[in-house]
């Protein structure tokens, strides 16, 4: 242990994606670290499984869920990069005991925009998860109140997904313009 | 000696002096703050600028109770009825001041959440542009805002972006996403 809690490899302890990826190789797609901040790409169907690995390993106890989010792959890069999954939700979890990060992401599909809910594991994964189904369109299956958050229950469609037309206006009250 | 003569003369028109006098120094304002044009106002209604100079100095917070509404900061399309809701709650006679540059026109706002200014929703007396607009710009507005009472005017029209009608030609301009398109290929390629 350093100063600060967070485990050194000179000391031969792990860092939080080497333990991922000594439990999950097969769902882990690939990993990425730079300067300590540490990503693992995985496969959906393993999520549940990876969060609650992470959350109930007591040398890696990550307790707070510091973000959770969405990207839109489509037209990247100017349309030069084709993803192979259109969406990506980002994890973003933090260990308040050992100081430590790690982010997860999930690819998802386009055809069938769902991945699991977190929220019976982390309770600030609930209005997280209502922002990116608002944003995104992208649903969380057994989230006890998956609804819009942000934008009105009248609003057609997800704003932040790239084929939203950036001149569409869907006003409640008052001219559109 | 014209006023003397014509039948609502001499004695009306003094009495709406008057009225406008009483009225303009004694702004019961309503600020409807929503974002960081907020700060500002805070500071012209602080000592330092001190609002309560022009009689304005004390802010109700029910519409029912207030004169004035100022519209301070970026409305959103959820927002706008509610906002509607409270100006119609107010008792005539009642001004609107649009405070700041996405109160007046969206400001630099273009997307599927920001109203592009408020005038499209309720009738705007007096536009404070800004980003955020400076405590010297807000009281230039505010002494505005009382010659029109002085005056006995207030607006009634609502802005029309098809006719582009019930807006200051100033504020009609502005941004436009293909003009801002235009200009970024423009400056980029030279």
């Amino acid at each position: 242990m350093t100063l600060n809690g967070t485990p050194s490899k000179e000391q031969g302890i792990l860092t939080p994606l080497e333990r991922l990826q000594e439990h999950f190789a097969g769902d882990i797609r690939e990993t990425h670290a730079f300067r300590g901040d540490e990503t693992a790409v995985i496969r959906p169907s393993s999520l549940k499984a990876v969060a609650q690995f992470l959350k109930d390993t007591p040398e890696l106890d990550f307790n707070f869920l510091m973000d959770l989010t969405a990207v839109d792959y489509l037209f990247f890069a100017g349309g030069r990069i084709q993803k192979e999954f259109r969406f990506e939700v980002v994890y973003h979890f933090f260990s308040l005991k050992f100081n430590h990060r790690i982010r997860i992401k999930v690819p998802v599909d386009e055809k069938n925009p769902e991945v699991d809910s977190l929220c019976d594991l982390w309770a600030s994964a609930n209005w997280y998860e209502r922002e990116v189904w608002d944003m995104f369109g992208i649903g969380f299956r057994g989230h006890p109140n998956l609804k819009r958050i942000l934008m009105y229950e009248e609003f057609q469609g997800h704003a932040l997904r790239k084929d939203y037309p950036v001149n569409k206006r869907q006003p409640l009250i008052g001219p559109v313009n | 000696m014209s006023t003397l003569s014509s039948p609502e003369g001499f004695f009306t028109s003094k009495l709406n002096d008057a009225l406008g006098w009483a009225r303009k120094f004694s702004i019961f304002q309503y600020p409807f703050v929503t974002a960081c044009c907020g700060m500002e106002y805070m500071s012209t209604a602080a000592s330092h600028y001190d609002v309560d100079r022009f009689g304005a100095g004390f802010p109700r917070f029910s519409p029912r109770q207030s004169d004035v509404l100022f519209v301070v900061g970026t409305i959103s399309h959820k927002m706008a009825p509610i906002l509607k809701t409270v100006h119609d709650q107010m008792c005539e006679p009642k001004w609107v001041v649009a405070f700041g540059v996405c109160t007046c026109t969206g400001g630099f706002y273009d997307n599927y959440s920001t109203v592009m200014g408020i005038d499209t929703i309720i009738p705007v007396d007096i536009y404070i542009p800004g980003c955020p607009p400076r405590p010297e710009n807000v009281l230039d507005g505010l002494m505005k805002l009382q010659d029109k009472i002085q005056k006995g005017e207030q607006s009634r029209t609502l802005y029309d972006p098809r006719t582009k009608t019930g807006r200051p030609a100033e504020f009609q301009g502005g941004y436009t996403i293909e003009g801002h398109i235009k200009h970024i290929e423009s400056s980029s390629t030279s």
